[in-house]
């Protein structure tokens, strides 16, 4: 699904670079549930954005399902984001003077689906996400785990193959916090591809595989066996890992 | 299409003031470029109405006295020309198209069943008509076989009709005038002038022998058809030497026969209107750019307020191109409901000022034609465009890692 080798991203910050990725290899098979751990500033965001080609790493190769994905057009890059990737973020990211039906029905506005369909779908996957009845809301109507509950049905309208998340519940409670990992629970067992960034030690111990970055490095990279519920330790290679 | 305007109706919506704001500039930069166009149209209006009186491209030759000494003749020597002088233009001189003659009766009283008036009497030559651009009302004009035969006919003018002829029809009748009897054939108006309607015309040959001067002409007039402003200046030279030669006067004596040439006057009013053109369109492309500048520093803080949303458009599936279009698009429809608002508002001023204001000489049917509707639909939707470009580019450059970061 996806590999990543090589990849590096640095920063100029006045007299000295800042080095948010170093030299990343990693692997994520279809079907995969991934948290990304970290303290701040160790490269989260941007390990996350690189693999939902919002931001292009300095070196390094990524082939994305099958598809070479470096050098590849600003409008290229737009297309496979509406096609293969759905997005979560912490502050929502929803536009505010649409309803959440809008909202949802966005991507698929980028596909030219005509609008009755898609607002017929934007429904239906609010529904999913029990907000059917506030299809027509604007997000400053709705409280913090709803908002995120209409992202999330956005990220998903398009079925994606891969959905990140960048700490989708670091603006919530624990109880809407269940309600959020539920859904990726979901579409994970009808297998979509899963990331998710967070520094919430419960909520990645949720993930069948955590990796764990430092000052732009992997320095662990565990696989939970589900069938023998054991954890194997991939510390001493993480580049070889597969 | 129709997503995209109900995306841009959205965001326009939204932005109510900001909206507003870029309506009125734009509205008010095209309200001030269309009334100036009308204004300047009725001026021109104005000044060929002015023009109506006569023929635009003729050229009047008068007579008068020699003001150089010439060939052993003395200065102050009186000119008077002769049919001899028609013959001449009509035969030696280029472009000449319509040529008449002119013959003043000095006396000018014109009597009718009793009643008694003083008009001009001229005698001419048919062309006359079209020189002094005469409308025939009723009857006919003077023809070459009145000439041929010295018919005692005259044409009259409105105002001779309303002065001599209280209830009967003109047509038919015989007036009085110089001593003998003539039946009037014509009755005409002039756009030009009413003083114009005071007027008797009658055959050439017959008032040269009314009054004893079988040869005599007092002036000279024709026009030079389609020929240009140049062609017509040689025409004129032409008819100096012509003269100057059968005269015996100087050929840079000017005022021993007074040459007037209309396209001279008419020259010059075309230059002044090239330069109204000139500063109307200065005037309105310098509103028109202020329109513009004012419309894409709107659309460039409107990006900017939007930077996240264009983030979050992106990061979903926007392309570049998708955005682009949609702040161009957004720019042309704001300029264009706000060009038509400003159209619509100049159109209305104008009608109005059509309607309140009588009637003048300096300001004619002021108006506005379907090409400058025309024009201005093209101009706010290119300016719309070009207004909108630049933010538009820097719109679709946002990178979208940098829009969505919580702030
Ligand atoms: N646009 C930028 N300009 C300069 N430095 C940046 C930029 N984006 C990220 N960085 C730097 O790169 C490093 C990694 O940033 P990143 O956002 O990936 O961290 P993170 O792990 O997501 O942190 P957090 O948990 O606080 O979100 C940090 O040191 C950050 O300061
Ligand atoms: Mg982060």
């Amino acid at each position: 699904m996806i590999d990543l080798s090589g990849i590096s991203k640095s920063y100029q910050m006045g007299q000295h670079r800042v080095h948010a990725l170093r030299e990343i290899n990693l692997q994520i098979q279809p079907g995969e549930f991934v948290a990304i751990q970290g303290s701040s500033g160790s490269g989260k965001s941007t390990l996350l954005n690189v693999l939902g080609i919002l931001d292009t790493p300095d070196t390094g190769s990524y082939t994305l399902d099958g598809h070479a994905i470096e050098n590849l057009s600003t409008a290229d890059a737009a297309r496979y984001r509406n096609r293969f990737i759905g997005f979560v973020f912490q502050s929502f990211n929803l536009i505010h003077h649409k309803s959440a039906l809008d909202n949802v029905a966005l991507p698929l506005y980028y596909q030219r689906v005509a609008r009755k369909q898609r607002n017929l779908k934007a429904l239906e996957y609010l529904e999913h996400v029990g907000l059917k009845d506030r299809a027509d809301h604007k997000p400053s109507e709705l409280s913090g785990g709803q908002s995120q509950r209409v992202a999330i049905a956005r990220a998903l309208i398009t079925q994606p193959a891969l959905l990140l998340a960048d700490e989708p519940t670091g603006a919530l409670d624990t109880s809407t916090s269940e309600q959020i990992m539920n859904l990726f629970h979901e579409v994970n067992a009808q297998g979509m591809t899963v990331v998710l960034v967070t520094h919430e030690p419960d909520i990645a111990a949720q993930a069948h595989r955590s990796i764990v970055l430092r000052d732009g490095d992997i320095v662990s990279d565990r696989t939970r066996d589900a069938a023998r519920h054991n954890i194997s330790d991939h510390d001493s290679d993480p580049v070889n890992h597969s | 299409m129709i997503d995209q305007l109900a995306e841009i109706g959205d965001s326009l919506r939204t932005h109510k003031t900001r909206t507003a704001l870029a309506i009125l500039t734009v509205a008010w930069g095209i309200f001030m470029l269309v009334l100036l166009l009308g204004a300047g149209r009725g001026i021109q209006n104005g000044v060929e109405l002015q023009f109506k009186d006569d023929a635009v491209n003729s050229i009047r030759i008068y007579q008068g006295k020699t003001t150089i000494a010439h060939n052993g003749l003395a200065r102050g020597r009186s000119i008077q020309y002769s049919n001899a002088d028609y013959d001449q233009v009509q035969a030696k001189v280029p472009h000449v198209d319509k040529l008449t003659a002119r013959y003043y009766v000095g006396d000018n009283r014109v009597s009718y069943g009793g009643q008694q008036a003083a008009f001009d009497i001229r005698g001419v030559h048919p062309d006359h008509l079209y020189l002094e651009k005469t409308i025939i009302t009723a009857g006919r004009y003077i023809n070459e076989l009145d000439l041929i035969e010295r018919r005692k006919v005259c044409v009259i003018g409105l105002q001779v009709v309303d002065r001599l002829f209280a209830e009967v029809s003109p047509l038919g009748k015989l007036i009085e005038l110089g001593g003998t009897v003539c039946q009037v054939i014509g009755v005409f108006t002039d756009e030009g002038s009413r003083s114009e309607e005071e007027t008797v015309y009658m055959p050439v040959s017959t008032t040269q022998l009314m009054f004893a001067e079988p040869q005599r002409l007092h002036m000279l007039m024709y026009t030079v058809g389609d020929a240009s402003y140049q062609q017509s200046k040689d025409s004129e030279q032409q008819v100096r030497s012509l003269l100057a030669e059968t005269h015996n006067f100087a050929v840079e004596d000017k005022r021993a026969a007074r040459i007037y040439n209309n396209l001279d006057e008419y020259k010059k009013i075309t230059d002044l209107f090239f330069w109204v053109r000139v500063f109307v369109a200065v005037v309105g492309v310098g509103t028109v750019l202020t329109g513009i500048l004012a419309v894409s520093n709107i659309m460039v803080i409107s990006v900017n307020e939007r930077r996240r949303e264009i983030g979050i458009r992106k990061a979903i599936g926007a392309t570049p191109g998708s955005i682009t279009r949609l702040i161009v698009l957004e720019s042309v429809i704001l300029t264009t409901i706000a060009g038509y608002i400003g159209l619509l508002a100049s159109l209305g001023l104008l009608e109005l000022l059509k309607a309140t204001v009588p009637e003048n000489e300096y300001m004619y049917q002021p108006d506005v034609n379907t090409f400058v509707v025309v024009s201005v639909t093209v101009l706010v939707i290119a300016s719309g465009t070009l207004a909108g470009y630049l933010p538009a580019r820097r719109a679709a450059r946002i990178n979208p890692v940098e829009a969505l970061q919580p702030s």
